[in-house]
Order: C-alpha cells, then structure tokens, then sequence
C-alpha cells in the first residue's frame, strides 16, 4: 500500500472508517456464534442420551458424554468450538462420521456457482428495470412494474420453481427436472441442469432489488441538483448517468448486496427442489437427521457470507460518498 | 384504529384497483381460515376418491390428492393453519419488538445500547437460516412454530419501532409529560405508542407476508407443521409426485400461498400510497 503515494492521503483518511466498520462486523459475527452455539449446542439436552437411547446404561452414557465433551463447562466448550471454526476444523459429522470440513468442501463449490450465475444474470436486469422504472415514475410503465415486482416479491420459491418444472420439464422437455452434478459432469451437462435452479433464483432475488433499485434512483431524482441540471440544459439521458448514478451508486450497493443475502434463504429451498447438491440442501438435511456439527458450520458460513456482503455494501459506499472520502 | 379505518374505506372509494383486488384476496383467505371447516365438502383425512390425483370435476372442485383425498377439503383446512399461524407469529412479533422498542427509546441508557446489539446481532443471521437452526434445536409442533417465527421476526419489528418511539420521545409533548411527572409507563404506553400505531400496523403487515412465506417454506421442506396437520406448503410437499401429471392437487395448495401474500402486499401497498397522498 505504501506505493500508491497518491491516493494514500486519501486512503489515509478513510482507513479509521473502514477499520470501524470491520471491527463492528466481526464483533456482530463473534455474537452470532455465541446465539447460534447456545441454540443448537446448549438448548436441545443431552446429545449423549440421544444418540444412544432410552436402553443405555447410566455408565455408557456418561462415557460418551465424557468422549465428546460434554462433561467440561459450557463456556470452555464454546471456546474449543469457536477455535475449531477459526481454524477452518468445525468438528466431525455425527452422522457420516466424516470430517464437517471434508463434506462442506465438495459442496461449497455448487453453491457458489449457483450464486455466482444468479448474480450475473440477476443484478443486471434488476438495475434495467428498477432504473427504467424510477426514470418514468409515476408513469405507465412504472406503475406495471411495480404491481409486478410487488407481486414476484410475495410469490414463494416453490411455486416459482413448480411452475419453472412443468412448463420446462414437463411440457416442453427442454431441462431436466432433477439437477445431477457431479465431479466427472461436463460444462454442458452442468449449465443444462443448473438452469431450472437459476432462473427460480433470479425470478426471486431480480423483484427485490429491482424495487430496492429504483427507491434509491427516485429517491435522487426528486432533488433539486436533478431540477437543476436539467434547468441548465443537460440532457436527460446524461443527468442520470453523470449525475444521478454517482450519487445512487451507495444504496444501489446496498440493495444489491442485501438482495444477494436473500439468495441465501432461496437457495435453500430451491437447492432441496431440484435435489441440487450444494451447501443450502445440506444444511436441510443435518436439520432432518439433526447432525449439529454439520448444521453449525453451514449456519456459520451463511451468516459469515451475510456479514460480508453488508460489510462490503458499506465499505462501496463509503468509497463512493466524496463527502466521507474527503474527511 | 379509526383512522386506519377511514384509510380502509378511502381505498375502497377512490385507491389503485391493485388494492381493492388485494383486501378482496385478504378478506377471501381470512374467511377461509376462519369458516374453512364447516364449508369443507369431505371429511379432511377422507380417501373420497377411487383415483389419484383426479382432475377438477363436478364433486371434487379442486381434484383429488395423492392419496385419493378431496384436494378442496384439505385446501380449505391448510389455509386456517397457514393463516392462523402467521398471524399469531406477526401479532406476537410486533407486539413483543414494539414493548423492547419503547423500553429502549424510553429508558435510553445502557438497556436501549443492550437491546440495540442484540437485535443487531439477531437480524444479521437470515431468517431461513435461523429458522432451520431453531427447528433443529427445538422441533416444529404447532406452538413452537409460533414461537420460532415470532422469534425470528422481533428484531426487525424492533428496529422501526425503535426508530419512530426515539423520534416521538424527542418531541415537546413527551417533555412536557415528562415534566408532569408522568412515570416510564404511562409515557411509553399513552404519550408514544398511540402516535406510531398506523406504521407499526403497516410493518405488521409485512411480516406476516415473511411469515407466511417462511412457514409455508418449512413445511415444504418437511420442517415445519407435521402431520396429522396440514397447513397449505405441507400440501404442496405431499403432492410433488403428482408435478409430472400437472395435477391440481399440487398447484393449487402453491396457488393459493401465491394468492395470500401477493393480495396482502397489494394492499399494504396501496394503503401505504394513500397515506402518502394525504
């Protein structure tokens, strides 16, 4: 960083800020884990008796209790687990008695492709419309738009994607219904069966950030720098580019970023529909055979990647605000 | 509550035709939940038909399910699930996000700091995620749904009530009742609550939406309501197999989900535009 001489004046007075808002994301992080380990790891009584049963011994039971710790206070059994999490070790799976990471590793990827496609195609169209439609506010167009994405936003996952199966699947045969990937699948067979799941997910994340969208650009066009501008002569076209973007670009950031953490709860649903194997689908499963290690650690990665997409949020818009910049 | 009223009777003059449609779909499932069972032609857990997945014919409006089930029968009793639930969860979330809220906003200090890190905390995990937590840890009977969605909800609840009662304790009227020697109660309750019903309803509103949707969400996934219930996302679960055939025992209970909080947020929509117009 000490080779950029010129922005580093700039940089040097927007380090405090950003340092702030990282510190306060990892405390809130920090936090989470306490909530999410007191819910799944204190709450639900005593894992040794029910894994084994109403028939076992007094003995047997706390020789397991003793084997996985559960005899030590709480407070050191959140410490040993928060270690294991920061070192990238979340313990083993209780039920395919292999390492939480191992199984997480061939998941992640799938999930992250899916997002990756929902997010290329779905930020695009949804900045198209929620511009479009703040740009003509009040309009024809705008007023169509908004009862449609009022509408998509309340329409739940499912029906999009049973809707998505039988036009796609059922009638016309295009896609398949159940998504098969796997390691030795090619770039084809892999973009054919991920279709059904993206589209349901862009269908459902487009409507919220598009709505996000457009109350960030009309939110801007209603002031008086727009009035003035266009008093000037500037044409429209370019008071919205030049002028107005520049100022929206922050809670644009912000809209995206949260529409994106909406993906999260989708994709949980859309992962378990279209049998797709990524981490969402995963976690469902260690809640139905209530694996808790396995369950932990996906919830910890979801609320880690919501974390980072707001942090990142405030960090563009702080970038972007010449007022902060400036300080 | 009058005024609310009077917004009401406004839309149904002079509002966007997307609301009226709305309140009709709102006022159309309450009904349901509410005189559902009595209208029900079949018994809910009777095999009434011979086939599976029957088309809509003259007995069975709606077809049959995948059990051979009178799929209008078990509509009309998943909607009084889907509906009572969630709006017990919205009610209990906003009542119990509004009383921290004016807690905070009223005593200020160190509580409205404390209350104000939790809910932080507690709205940076996704409601879904937190949801198949909570289920995992607790199990999904009836009142615990309520209770886990109700939970997940309270934060945001809190985060606007929060907002409007900080807003409203600054202003003169409170000073001046603070000055009478008014107690923390009776500011709280008689001086700031009444001043953001309308918002506070409208959020409500809302999330319920979420709520309906997260439940349904569950119990599609087999993680919510269990049999021998039946709220509306465990109807779409239990006839996925009849997908391939198009039957309407799978879209219909997906429909009427869709019909439900799409028409609530047309209204709250709506009713929100008239109170801006004013």
């Amino acid at each position: 960083m000490s080779a950029a001489s010129a922005p580093r004046t700039m940089l040097s007075g927007l380090l405090p800020l950003l340092g702030k808002r990282v510190a306060s994301a990892l405390l809130t992080l920090l936090l989470v884990s306490a909530v999410i380990f007191t819910v799944s790891g204190l709450l639900p009584g005593d894992a040794a008796q029910e894994t084994l049963g109403q028939s076992a011994t007094p003995e047997q039971v706390a020789a397991l209790r003793h084997e996985i710790g559960l005899d030590r206070p709480a407070l050191a059994r959140y410490a040993d687990w928060l270690a294991g999490m920061v070192r990238g070790d979340p313990g083993t799976s209780m039920v395919a008695n292999m390492p939480v990471r191992e199984i997480i590793a061939q998941r992640l990827p799938n999930s992250l492709m899916l997002a990756g496609f929902t997010a290329l195609i779905s930020v695009p169209l949804a900045l198209a419309i929620g511009i479009a439609s703040a740009v003509n506010r009040g309009g024809k167009l705008d007023r169509a738009l908004n009862i449609m994405t009022l509408s998509m936003v309340a329409v739940p996952e499912f029906l999009v994607a049973t809707l998505g199966v039988l036009v796609f699947s059922v009638k016309l045969l295009w896609l398949p219904s159940i998504a098969l990937v796997s390691d030795t699948s090619t770039w084809g067979e892999l973009i054919r069966s991920s279709t059904l799941p993206v589209l349901t997910l862009t269908v459902v994340v487009t409507a919220q950030m598009a709505r996000m969208t457009r109350a960030a650009v009309a939110d801007q066009l209603d002031r008086p720098y727009v009035e003035m501008a266009q008093l000037k002569g500037v044409r429209f076209s370019r008071v919205v580019l030049a002028h107005v973007m520049p100022n929206a670009l922050g809670p644009i950031v912000n809209a995206v970023a949260l529409s994106l953490s909406y993906l999260m709860g989708g994709a949980i649903i859309v992962e378990t529909i279209f049998s797709f194997p990524g981490l969402a689908s995963l976690m469902v499963n260690a809640v139905t055979s209530r694996d808790m290690p396995l369950l932990q650690a996906c919830a910890m990665i979801f609320c880690t990647a919501y974390l980072l997409l707001v942090l990142t949020a405030d960090v563009v818009a702080i970038m972007a605000n010449p007022r902060l910049r400036a300080q | 509550m009058s005024r609310w009223g009077g917004t009401l009777r406004a839309l149904l003059r002079s509002g966007p035709l997307s609301g009226r449609i709305g309140l009709a779909l709102v006022l159309f499932w309450f009904a349901a939940a509410v005189a559902g069972p009595w209208l029900a032609p079949h018994p809910v857990g009777a095999f009434v038909d011979r086939d599976v997945f029957g088309p809509m014919s003259a007995r069975f409006w709606l077809g049959s399910d995948y059990l051979g089930r009178d799929v209008l029968s078990r509509l009309l009793w998943g909607a009084r699930y889907t509906v009572l639930l969630a709006l017990g969860a919205a009610l209990l979330a906003g009542s119990c996000g509004t009383a921290l809220a004016l807690t905070a906003a009223v005593r200020g200090g160190w509580i409205d700091e404390a209350l104000a890190r939790a809910m932080d905390t507690l709205i940076s995990i996704p409601s879904k995620i937190f949801a198949l937590v909570l289920v995992a840890a607790f199990g999904s009977s009836l009142p615990l749904l309520l209770l886990i969605s109700s939970v997940i909800y309270i934060p945001g609840n809190f985060r606007i009530a929060r907002a409007l009662a900080t807003n409203l304790v600054g202003m003169d009227f409170v000073a001046v009742a603070r000055a009478r020697g008014e107690g923390a109660v009776h500011i709280a309750l008689r001086e700031v609550l009444p001043n953001m019903v309308q918002p506070l309803l409208a959020d409500m509103g809302l999330r319920f939406v979420f709520i309906v949707l997260l439940l349904s969400g569950l119990s599609f996934l087999g993680l919510g309501v269990q049999p021998p219930y039946a709220d509306l996302g465990s109807l779409v679960r239990e006839n996925i197999s009849g997908l391939t055939e198009g039957a309407p025992a799978i879209i219909m209970p997906a429909l009427a989900i869709a019909t439900l909080t799409v028409g609530a947020n047309l209204l709250i929509d709506a009713l929100g535009a008239g109170k801006g117009r004013r």
